[in-house]
């Protein structure tokens, strides 16, 4: 065993020796694949991980923490709850998102009862212990470091916030250090919080302590009799999946590509590997011919890609966790949906990381030099011996049939659920249509070959009859162009597709000239009756619609759903892309997003209350489902008037403006912002700007899905190069013995340019139909279960004709570059090797 | 394929190669004349050169020194273009390897030559499948090369080599790969088929025995060509 082990070393080496670029490339490309995967798992686990810490940090030792609406349920319940048998300690808190009159995004606030939340939450209040005068005082508010620091505070300085349409000035007491609270906080006195800000009588949440003994599950029951509709009472664990949940469908999405690369990586060990074999046919043969045995051979085989795997994966992870750490830095750990962000910028590599990823690509490897090793170890040891044999390499597997079946079964997993809201089997399709196109793509090649005219040249006719006749070395070929084409096809159509019906839904969601914004996220600003009318008033404003916009909970493990009271008109709710249109319906009438139906599983004509907060509720029918860009969570759409009258609330925090023909819109901005005093809180932008902001986010939000493509596309086109440069080498010995007989050099190298423009035309043919076909799995199934959005399909018929070209071209070149080398003067000394 | 010009088929006078200024070259002043109809054979040791003779002869690589003239044609003035177009009009190739293409049928194969000076393509059917006849596989043209035995391979060579009725034909050890009844057929038919296209052959071989089947038998050596004692 030890002796063949090391005679497969010695020949492995003695590969390596021979051609290290073509042994290195497969290598490369593995690496960078398991780096990409690498980099995005981590990020997202330390960025999610700090998140998660913070949270907890929140909720402290508390074993059970009690939530209701987002604008808090009446402190009378506290007392019940902190005498339901089994509680020993409860801490009522109001947490609220303030918003800051000279800033744009909010700040949040966590208010405390110090006495209570000091047993509760000890390492977040234990650096205040010294000052607790301070934290009772009704104008303090004490900020964590990166609060102060992104404010430009420090203690003694004060803070302007907006409370409804007035401002309230509080003093900054102190700083919690960094390791206390790591992101953006403020903590108030709650009875202080309440005042100032307008929250008289209000909590938000209650965090519970089980007295020791006593089971939590029975507390929690207890807990939950005392509740009214619309609270409940959960372990913190349930908020930690809500905070994962928001993120959830893009870091799915991002680690998925980042798999492609490495599948890319794997395909292109797997040509590397077959187009060895198809080289060292004869020298295999031979070793059989000597005593190997079949399955030694084709463990040696498949070793040699677990190796190469491994060998790959190891320098893989190193350069993933450097390129991690570099992120984490540059990027704060934000991969581009704007969920997510780091700011201590602390890596997390668990001690399994190293051993996952590297077992990944060793797997990898293994599998994808599994049925090449396969192929060659099960020939026919006297026909392989013999010259020419490779020309029936891989006859005996029968890939059409199996394409077809693989095909079939894709299609079938298309049409599944997602699980646990992911599109599991939408994945699964894709990987399954993506094998089955690579298998069925040499038949329908073959086919086309078949019918191919003959042309003319003598090279360019037996660069056709080449490719007829070497199913082997051309399925390859083709394989290594779809599988890189084929993706960035489908990804290219996605991401054009999700584009132009944003940009659709954009223009319809702005039908005014300015949009109005107090804040961002939910704040604490809005403008009541004379803020409003101020606002009309303004010169130049033709007509004002308001809104108000609000986080509404309807189900404490879920993102808050956003509540939208708007101005209904006879014609219905021209500023929202309906998608289905249930016709009138009786009492008052409520739009939900598509997510709310996916999510809620609310439907059309069903009647749903709402809760408003305060006791308040609104009884709706849902009249229609519209598309939502702009909230994932779900949002639902109500008559602004119905809304008042249900819960009193008539403020606005949103407005769409019209002006008067003539009237410039950077002169009405100026005038509003001085009208209504607000300061930097208040955003009035045009709808220009708006559209133009907005597409900018959601490039950026795409810019790390096109790098990942790019470099799943980039391994894919090495593949094409070391199947060019692999095949070309091979055949060294046929091009001697073309120019004995008289061919030119120029026409050698024609003659494998034709090859390799036929190649890259019919793979991209035949990678263009399956990209279609994938692209219709991400926009139809991926997409809209991992976002629970739809999108129209449109095809970007000009990018993809360029990349067609291009990919085409290059495919050409590949052969050309391999082929020039090919074809020098050692092809003439080629035609004394035997083959 | 061209009328024959008066004259030796292949006239190699004081011909002279050396792979590094710091050796001893591997031959120098290499004369002989091959008229039409007869057929050469040349013998020598392993490493004295006739390989290097063949590649100068068929304009593969450049003397030092010397002149080949193939048909009246001066090859060693002829740059590389030149001279692949001379060796495909007037020149025809037996290898020891065979080296028939794997994924064209044996028609196809033997047709290349033929293909490559751009005749018609009916011609080019009727002459391969004349070919193929003379050469006793006129059954297995639309065969593929995986289907054959060697010595079926070495005839196709032999057709693929004599198809386009070459002025001269080179033969490095074409019975190398053979065992010796097959070597004996691929041989005799060799040396009929360049008698009968009225060219000239030229047969690079070990074999004393196979060297016995041409008309003369000249040994290789660092001082040049002289006859078998």
């Amino acid at each position: 065993m030890k002796a063949q082990v090391r005679l497969w070393w010695r020949l492995w080496c003695a590969q390596w020796r021979a051609g290290p670029v073509r042994m290195l490339v497969p290598v490369i490309a593995l690496a960078l694949g398991v780096s990409l995967a690498t980099a995005v798992q981590l990020v997202n686990r330390s960025a999610l991980a700090e998140f998660e810490q913070a949270a907890r940090r929140l909720s402290g030792d508390a074993d059970l923490v009690v939530r209701g609406p987002v604008a808090g349920f009446q402190e009378g319940l506290y007392p019940l709850i902190a005498r339901v048998p089994g509680v020993a300690v409860a801490s009522p808190v109001l947490e609220l998102h303030v918003t800051l009159a000279d800033r744009r995004e909010p700040l949040q606030v966590i208010a405390l009862d110090p006495l209570r939340a000091a047993q509760l939450q000890p390492r977040l209040l234990g650096e205040l212990a010294g000052e607790r005068r301070a934290f009772f005082a009704p104008d303090r508010i004490f900020l964590s470091a990166r609060a102060a620091d992104t404010l430009g505070v420090r203690s003694g300085d004060r803070i302007e916030v907006l409370v409804g349409s007035s401002r309230r000035s509080l003093e900054v007491a102190g700083q919690l250090s960094a390791a206390a609270y790591p992101r953006a906080v403020g903590l108030m006195d709650i009875a202080a919080a309440q005042w100032r800000l307008d929250r008289l009588g209000v909590l938000t949440r209650i965090d519970l302590r089980v007295a020791r003994g006593a089971d939590i599950d029975t507390v929690r029951a207890a807990v939950a009799r005392h509740l009214p509709p619309g609270m409940s009472v959960a372990a913190p664990a349930v908020d930690d999946a809500r905070l994962a949940s928001a993120s959830r469908a893009y870091r799915v999405n991002l680690t998925m590509l980042a798999l492609v690369a490495v599948l890319t990586g794997a395909f292109l060990v797997f040509a590397a590997q077959a187009l060895s074999l198809l080289r060292r046919r004869p020298a295999l043969a031979l070793l059989r011919a000597l005593g190997v045995t079949r399955g030694g051979l084709a463990r040696a085989l498949a070793a040699e890609g677990v190796v190469v795997g491994l060998i790959g994966a190891t320098i893989g992870f190193m350069a993933g966790v450097a390129l991690a750490r570099w992120m984490l830095g540059a990027v704060a750990g934000d991969l581009g949906a704007g969920q997510l962000e780091s700011l201590s910028g602390a890596l997390i590599v668990g001690p399994g990381d190293a051993t996952a990823f590297i077992l990944l690509g060793a797997a990898m490897g293994g599998a994808a030099a599994w049925l090449p090793g396969r192929e060659a170890a099960t020939q026919p040891v006297a026909q392989a011996l013999r010259a020419g044999d490779a020309s029936a390499a891989f006859a005996r597997v029968r890939s059409w049939r199996i394409g077809g079946a693989v095909t079939g079964t894709g299609v079938v997993l298309a049409l599944l659920p997602p699980v646990q809201g992911l599109p599991v089997f939408g994945y699964a399709s894709i990987g399954a249509l993506l094998l089955g196109g690579v298998l069925l793509a040499p038949a329908a090649a073959g086919g086309l070959l078949g019918r191919w005219p003959a042309p003319r040249a003598a090279e360019a006719r037996l660069a056709i009859a080449q490719l007829r006749g070497s199913s082997a070395r051309t399925a390859i070929g083709f394989a290594a162009i779809i599988v890189s084409f084929s993706l960035m096809v489908a990804m290219a159509i996605m991401v054009h597709s999700f584009r132009e019906s944003f940009i659709a839904w954009l223009d319809q969601a702005l039908p005014a000239d300015l949009q109005l914004r107090l804040g961002q996220g939910g704040g604490s600003a809005t403008l009541d009756a004379a803020g409003q009318e101020a606002a009309r008033e303004v010169e130049g404003v033709a007509r004002v619609e308001f809104r108000r916009s609000r986080p509404l909970v309807l189900r404490r493990e879920a993102v808050p759903v956003q509540l939208v009271a708007m101005e209904i008109g006879e014609g219905g709710v021209p500023a929202l892309t309906i998608v289905k249109d249930g016709g009138p319906v009786p009492g008052t009438p409520a739009w939900i997003s598509e997510a709310m139906e996916d999510l809620y599983r609310w439907r059309t004509g069903e009647h749903v209350t709402l809760p408003l907060g305060g006791g308040h509720t609104l009884a709706v029918t849902i009249a229609g489902v519209f598309r939502d860009y702009g909230r994932s969570g779900g949002s639902v759409v109500v008559p602004r008037a119905a809304y008042v009258e249900a819960g009193g609330d008539s403020a606005a925090n949103e407005a769409l403006v019209w002006l008067h023909r003539g009237a410039a819109a950077d002169v009405v901005v100026a005038a509003l912002h001085a009208r209504l005093g607000i300061g930097e809180a208040l955003q009035v932008r045009t709808t220009g700007e708006v559209r133009e902001r907005s597409l900018r986010s959601f490039d950026r939000a795409f810019a790390i899905t096109y790098a990942l493509e790019a470099i799943a596309v980039f391994i894919g086109l090495l593949g094409v190069g070391v199947a060019a440069a692999s095949t070309a080498l091979s055949r060294r010995a046929e091009f001697g013995m073309l120019r004995h007989l008289g061919l030119l050099r120029r026409q050698v190298v024609a003659m494998l340019a034709e090859e390799g423009l036929l190649t890259g035309a019919i793979g991209t043919g035949c990678a263009l139909l399956l990209g279609g076909v994938l692209s219709l799995v991400l926009v139809h199934v991926v997409n809209r279960q991992s976002f629970l959005w739809s999108i129209d399909l449109a095809v970007p018929w000009g990018t993809l004709a360029m990349l067609s070209a291009v990919l085409v071209v290059s495919a050409a070149a590949a052969a050309l570059i391999g082929g020039r080398a090919a074809a020098g003067g050692d092809a003439i000394r080629a035609v004394r090797e035997d083959w | 394929m061209t009328a024959a010009p008066p004259g030796p088929v292949l006239e190699v006078t004081g011909l002279a190669k050396r792979f590094r200024a710091d050796r001893a070259p591997v031959f120098a002043n290499v004369s002989l004349r091959l008229a039409a109809g007869e057929y050469v054979a040349v013998m020598g040791e392993s490493g004295v050169g006739k390989s290097t003779l063949l590649n100068l002869i068929a304009g593969l690589d450049r003397p030092d020194a010397g002149s080949v003239c193939v048909g009246g044609a001066e090859l060693t003035t002829l740059d590389d273009d030149g001279a692949t177009v001379l060796r495909r009009r007037q020149m025809g190739f037996v290898f020891q390897a065979f080296h028939v293409l794997p994924y064209l049928t044996v028609a196809q194969n033997v047709s290349l030559p033929l293909d490559l000076l751009g005749v018609s393509r009916q011609e080019v059917a009727a002459r391969a499948a004349a070919m193929l006849t003379a050469v006793g596989l006129g059954s297995a043209a639309a065969r593929w090369p995986r289907e054959l035995s060697g010595g079926e391979l070495q005839r196709i060579a032999i057709a693929r080599a004599l198809v386009h009725r070459p002025r001269l034909v080179l033969a490095d050890e074409p019975t190398g790969n053979l065992d010796p009844r097959s070597a004996t057929q691929v041989l005799a038919l060799l040396r009929e088929q360049v008698r009968a296209a009225g060219g000239g052959g030229l047969l690079i071989t070990h074999s004393l025995a196979a060297a016995r089947t041409a008309d003369r038998v000249l040994v290789l050596s660092a001082q040049g060509l002289e006859p078998l004692a």
